[in-house]
């Protein structure tokens, strides 16, 4: 068709636009390394100084011994870590119960009910809130919550307790479970809600019936994520539980069924892994020592919970992805 | 089947040709002596406004009872806004604007006492894309005797298997009740939300042009199946195919651009010897 004068300049360019784009391509893919690299060096440092725990005291005893006293200056220490088991279960079914509820709540709100204008201003309302830093929830706890407790409902609340400690970090997780799920039901089409009305249910019955449901894998994926959250939130409870490793007493029922008095849990001071974690790193530690390793034990326990929690978001989130 | 092509494709010849097939060979106007049916919707100088914009120009009609009422028209005409008005589906933009009298058995449709959602128990919508829920085939179908707190009344599973028989489908899902709505073809979950409009058993079935997203096959199961309604059900079909408009009605309202109704008759006279010119180009094919 073309003259062999005319035909276009199709060649390999060699020159420096070259060996610019390649640059390119290795500079971003330094950059995705240096998280990924990053990740696997603090799950082998965990894992290393993990072994080294383990193997002076047995994992037996770390995950069933009810005595958590690690002694930074060596000798006598107890490494039972069943007293920050239950603090940090306590917080977290504490956060949970406050920030689950809530944050749905206010994603129904904000997905359904709100006019375009509330929710262009209740929105990045609930987004400041998830940017407090959390050292200033871990005051406001202290200060606030549990003088306004103890002033009202609970006249026996310790200074440091958990129950404000897990109220404001329930608090600062309803964003995590308000976005996210309102994400998701944002996403649900419209049609569907068109035919709820059409069928003659009501806002109520089309919010919490056709929109929910075909929302539920977003919305289960915050809830985890929002627990997850909840179980390495370290600030709050630093500043506002207290640090004391003490197991609730075990009190003497009717017809002596012992139980737990929720009040001898949430009233008065404990300890959760990560308050532990910081507390051996406040000491004045040599490497190598058993508290020092103790704390990475405590880390990569931590570390496993959560990524189970993920992987089981993940999986809860496609399993019940409803194409719609 | 007629179903050659959409008239916005068709040439002239062939548009009134496939027409005139349609109407002869059609069936379905064949319902009954009545004379006069009694009439179920009545709209009177209704306007419809979104914001400034006008998209019904005083509109009047009168839609008989157990007939299949075609409403056509161009794009943007407000054909659909016509259909919404009718169970209110408007209610929920904030732009929208309602002007006129439209009354369902002579009550006012949007006098202040009128619950929507009342309304819409009665009067039965059907969308343009098959929307079913993302949940079982049954409760798909239970959903509306369920929200509207009838399911303790009657035998559900009654219910739900008339429902899917009268939409044709149930010789089809008998045996996946509990499997996904959305595990169906496209052809068989808009006859699924058939189904889920008519098991509470309205009085009035909108269809917002219910076989547009369909293949030809399914498309003459939608249509045969909406034949069969009449018998029970007042159905008011909105649609951009004039053939089948023309196959399945029995009476055709022609909008055309501005929101205007201008031409309501018999189906038969609508497509053989329209009064307006408009009417007759926009038919024919010369327009639209």
């Amino acid at each position: 068709m073309s003259d062999a004068s005319a035909s276009p300049d199709l060649e390999r360019s060699q020159g420096i636009e070259r060996i610019r784009d390649r640059t390119y391509g290795g500079f971003f893919v330094v950059c995705a390394l240096i998280t990924v690299l990053t990740t696997i060096a603090i799950f082998l440092t965990l894992l290393s100084d993990s072994v080294a725990f383990f193997s002076e005291v047995s994992i037996a005893d770390f995950l069933t011994g009810l005595h958590w006293s690690p002694n930074p200056t060596g000798g006598g220490s107890d490494f039972g870590a069943v007293p920050l088991f239950v603090g940090t279960l306590v917080v977290t079914a504490t956060a949970a119960f406050v920030a689950l509820p809530i944050g749905t709540l206010t994603a129904i709100y904000l997905s359904e009910y709100a006019t375009p204008r509330a929710r262009s201003i209740l929105k990045p309302m609930l987004e400041v809130l998830a940017g407090i830093p959390t050292v200033v929830y871990g005051y406001f706890a202290l200060v606030y919550v549990t003088p306004a407790l103890k002033a009202t409902l609970f006249p026996s609340i310790s200074t440091f307790n958990a129950l404000s400690a897990s109220l404001m970090v329930g608090i600062m997780t309803i964003p995590m479970v308000s976005s996210i799920s309102e994400d998701a039901m944002s996403a649900v089409p419209d049609e569907l809600r068109q035919a709820g009305y059409g069928l003659g249910a009501t806002k109520f019955e089309v919010s919490t019936g056709i929109v929910v449901p075909a929302a539920i894998s977003g919305i289960a994926s915050s809830y985890i994520l929002a627990i997850s959250r909840a179980i390495g939130e370290t600030m709050v409870v630093v500043v506002a539980m207290g640090a004391q490793a003490n197991l609730p007493a075990v009190r003497d029922g009717l017809a002596g069924i012992p139980y737990v008095h929720p009040g001898d849990v949430l009233l008065d001071p404990g300890m959760t892994m990560t308050v532990a974690m910081v507390q051996i790193a406040g000491g004045d530690l040599t490497g190598g020592s058993l508290p020092y390793d103790a704390m990475f034990a405590l880390g990569l326990t931590l570390f496993a919970v959560t990524l189970v929690m993920n992987v089981v978001s993940d999986l809860v989130a496609n399993r019940y992805r409803e194409e719609y | 089947m007629a179903t050659n092509g959409k008239a916005d494709t068709s040439s002239e010849e062939e548009t009134e040709t496939i027409i005139s097939t349609a109407i002869e060979t059609g069936e379905s106007r064949d319902r009954g002596p009545t004379e006069s049916p009694r009439t179920v919707v009545t709209a009177r100088d209704l306007d419809v406004y979104y914001g400034q914009e006008r998209a019904l120009d005083g509109v009047d009609i009168e839609i008989p009872e157990n007939r299949v009422t075609a409403i056509i028209g161009p794009s943007g005409c407000g054909k659909s806004t016509f259909l919404r008005c009718i169970n209110r589906m408007n209610d929920g933009i904030d732009a929208c604007r309602v002007d006129g009298e439209l009354r369902f058995h002579g009550t006012d449709v949007y006098d202040q006492g009128i619950d929507p959602v009342a309304l819409r128990r009665k009067i039965g919508m059907v969308f343009q894309k098959p929307n079913p829920f993302p949940k079982s085939i049954y409760d798909n179908v239970a959903y509306g005797l369920r929200v509207q707190g009838r399911a303790g009344e009657v035998d559900l599973d009654a219910a739900v298997e008339r429902a899917l028989r009268s939409a044709a489908l149930w010789d089809e899902v008998k045996d996946q009740l509990d499997s996904s709505g959305l595990d169906l073809s496209g052809g068989q979950q808009q006859r699924l939300c058939i189904a889920r409009a008519i098991a509470p058993d309205p009085e009035v079935i909108l269809m917002d042009e219910p076989a547009s997203a369909l293949d030809p096959i399914a498309t003459a199961k939608v249509e045969d199946l909406i034949d069969d309604l009449a018998e029970e059900y007042t159905v008011v079909i909105v649609t951009h195919n004039m053939q089948q408009a023309a196959r399945i009605s029995d009476r055709t309202a022609v909008f055309l651009t501005g929101g205007e109704l201008v031409e309501f008759d018999d189906t038969a006279k609508v497509f053989e010897n329209p009064d307006h010119d408009r009417v007759e180009d926009y038919i024919t094919g010369k327009f639209g």
